[in-house]
């Protein structure tokens, strides 16, 4: 199959008529250079939200409450209620699949009133009460000093770690920051670290300019008791947070007493499912890449395969005389395949070619302008590659059957009569 | 070499039937050179081309050598081909895009001859036609002539137990015609089976033996006194 006078042959064929050969190959190149771009384009995309979601703990659901809607156990409809510090212990003692449960308390917020002072300056800050593991929930990287420590938690001390952005605004660059002291509504605390979180999400620049302080000198020093504002509840790799959800919404009702079937009075947000709900559409988006980019290559491959079926004909005398002087039937449709699978694969590499240079190109304009949003690193694998390539060599068999078969369909002896 | 019997050979054209072989009773032993002879439309080409397996008879026998040729599927009658048969044709089929050299050894390629052996038996038998110096040529820088000596050449290159040629100078003048029939003869006074289809009596005569077709059946068949191509060329 690989001896050198066949190759010589299929080589003489397709360049017997140059124009024609380039503009078969066309179709096959174009179908191939689709499949990648998109397939690439899609993979930017999935890069891009992926990273978003970098390192945060996915396998996770925040959980809160609301008021009551059904009056229960002799308690009224319309009551406020709050979790507690000590419904953090009991989740522990009965989900042991969780890997992190983390009671979170909040103090004022985004465009809020100014809560933080620091000599001059002030500012409006989101200020959060914290047990050391949401650092592992919420990857954070500490610039400076440290986060909480289980100490902190212990002594309820009043240290805080500040973001990036609240530096820059309540210090002048150069200034000493770890160890002084920032007045939260009154209250000071001293900085013992510095975070800034990798921004490719929307709102990068409200997640520097967050404070963390321990949990229970929060609790303290804003008189929340054991109240707990809301809880990130990560489970362990091996169980889905989303098939536990319910069961410990069940549970934090039946410890509150409220009715099983009040569907408001806990309020919660499942990360997981929002995150496999992301995966399935870049399933889709490749599925479309590769229907929209077979179709493409289905075209071309008719093409070939068209064509093929002229340069047949135009080759039945010949063929007829080749068959006259006892070339083998098969011989002749192995000689029409491989001129077929050549042409489709030498065109579809050139695609594969001109497809990585573009993607390669996209990569450079990208890296030039800095990070765009939702958009990063558009890239096809090796594995795509091979898939493609199996996917030309069998297209190239196909494309070229139906020519091979009418090549020896024609009796030697018609073949010879042709002109 | 060659036997058949009581061939029959129609060909269907709608509803129309056109009984064009009408029991055929032929033998041809080993070194004879046959001419058959017939007015247009007697049936020697199909004949031959039955003879030659590139078409099958209706009814009848064929040995060819003491093999019977029958119900041949496309690849074994390629092989048989190949093997046994060498072809000459009147409008030369020689293959457009390969050399003088190619062309001479394709048969042997299907063969499986090597490629090395393949163009030193090819050169051999362009040098035997006396074309060695053209061999790198394409046949379109060919003339009538050397292109059929090209395919005469081809022909012989399998080393087949019969060549058959069907009006072989029928696109060449006279004298050219000559030089390809010196070129037949000598190539039967090696031992080689030929038949040749002509309507040409000059032709006929430089054969052994001609054999008369009319209306699809054998109305002569004579041995004759062989007149010597090479007295016409130089
Ligand atoms: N494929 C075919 N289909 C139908 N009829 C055919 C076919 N081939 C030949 N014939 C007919 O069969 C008859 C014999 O044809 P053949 O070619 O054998 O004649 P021939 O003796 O070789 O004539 P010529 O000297 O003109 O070459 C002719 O009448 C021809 O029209
Ligand atoms: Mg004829």
């Amino acid at each position: 199959m690989f001896n050198r006078d066949r190759w010589k042959e299929i080589l003489e064929v397709l360049t017997k008529n140059w124009f024609r050969t380039v503009l078969t190959a066309f179709g096959v190149f174009w179908g191939i250079l689709i499949l990648i771009i998109l397939l690439a384009a899609g993979k930017g995309l999935e890069n891009g939200i992926r990273s978003d979601f970098d390192n945060i703990a996915t396998n996770t659901m925040f959980i809160w409450t609301r008021s009551t809607t059904k009056a229960y156990d002799g308690l009224p409809k319309d009551r406020d209620f709050n979790f507690k510090i000590r419904d953090v212990s009991l989740l522990r003692e009965n989900f042991p699949q969780l890997r992190f449960i983390s009671p979170r308390n909040q103090l004022g917020g985004f465009q809020g009133t100014n809560n933080v002072v620091r000599g001059i300056r002030t500012g409006a800050y989101n200020v959060y009460g914290d047990y050391p593991e949401f650092i592992e929930q919420e990857p954070m990287m500490i610039t400076r000093g440290r986060f909480v420590n289980h100490n902190d938690i212990e002594e309820k001390r009043k240290v805080a770690v500040i973001g990036q952005g609240v530096v820059r605004e309540l210090y002048d660059p150069g200034e000493t920051i770890l160890g002084s002291y920032i007045k939260i509504q009154g209250v000071n605390f001293v900085v013992v670290g510095t975070y800034r979180k990798s921004s490719n999400d929307g709102n990068g620049e409200e997640s520097q300019k967050q404070i963390f302080v321990p949990f229970t000198a929060f609790s303290q020093a804003f008189n929340r008791a054991d109240n707990v504002g809301w809880m990130a509840i990560t489970a362990k790799d091996e169980t889905s947070i989303t098939s536990m959800k319910e069961d410990i919404v069940s549970f934090l009702k039946g410890q509150h007493r409220v009715h099983p079937e009040d569907q408001r009075a806990i309020g919660y947000f499942d990360l997981f499912e929002q995150f496999n709900r992301v995966e399935s559409l870049f399933g889709a988006m490749r599925f479309i890449a590769y229907f929209v980019g077979i179709l493409v290559l289905l075209s071309g491959i008719i093409g070939v395969s068209n064509i093929m079926l002229i340069v047949v004909k135009e080759r039945t005398k010949e063929i007829g005389i080749r068959r006259a002087l006892g070339e083998d039937p098969w011989s002749i449709r192995k000689q029409i395949l491989l001129e077929s699978i050549f042409l489709t694969l030498i065109s579809g590499m050139a695609g594969i070619s001109v497809g990585a240079l573009f993607i390669y190109g996209i990569n450079a304009i990208l890296d030039m302008n800095g990070p765009v949003d939702m958009f990063a690193n558009p890239s096809v694998n090796l594995g795509v590659i091979m898939i493609a390539l199996t996917i030309l060599i069998i297209s190239g068999l196909f494309a070229g059957f139906i020519p091979a078969q009418s090549a020896i369909r024609v009796k030697p002896i018609d073949a010879l009569r042709t002109e | 070499m060659i036997e058949i019997k009581d061939l029959h050979k129609s060909y269907q054209m709608g509803s129309n039937s056109l009984h064009v072989l009408k029991g055929i009773d032929f033998n041809v032993e080993a070194g004879e050179l046959v001419a058959i002879m017939g007015s247009s439309g007697s049936g020697k080409s199909t004949l031959l081309n039955i003879l030659g397996m590139l078409d099958v008879a209706d009814s009848g026998e064929y040995l060819l050598d003491g093999l019977p040729i029958k119900n041949l599927n496309e690849t074994k009658a390629a092989n048989y081909r190949n093997k046994f048969l060498g072809f000459i044709f009147q409008s030369f089929n020689l293959i457009n895009y390969k050399t003088a050299l190619e062309n001479v050894a394709l048969p042997l390629y299907y063969q499986g001859v090597g490629r090395k052996e393949r163009q030193e038996k090819a050169l051999k038998y362009l040098e035997q036609v006396g074309l060695k110096e053209w061999s790198h040529h394409l046949p379109s820088e060919l003339s009538g002539g050397q292109k059929q000596r090209v395919a005469v050449a081809r022909a012989m290159a399998a080393e087949p137990k019969v060549l058959l040629a069907d009006e072989l100078t029928g696109a060449l003048d006279s004298t050219t015609s000559y030089e390809i029939m010196d070129l037949i003869q000598k190539i039967n006074d090696l031992g080689n089976t030929i038949l040749v289809v002509t309507h040409e009596d000059d032709i006929a005569h430089m054969c052994k033996r001609i054999v008369h077709l009319k209306d699809g059946v054998i109305v002569e068949d004579k041995k004759i006194e062989q007149v010597r191509a090479s007295q016409y060329v130089q």
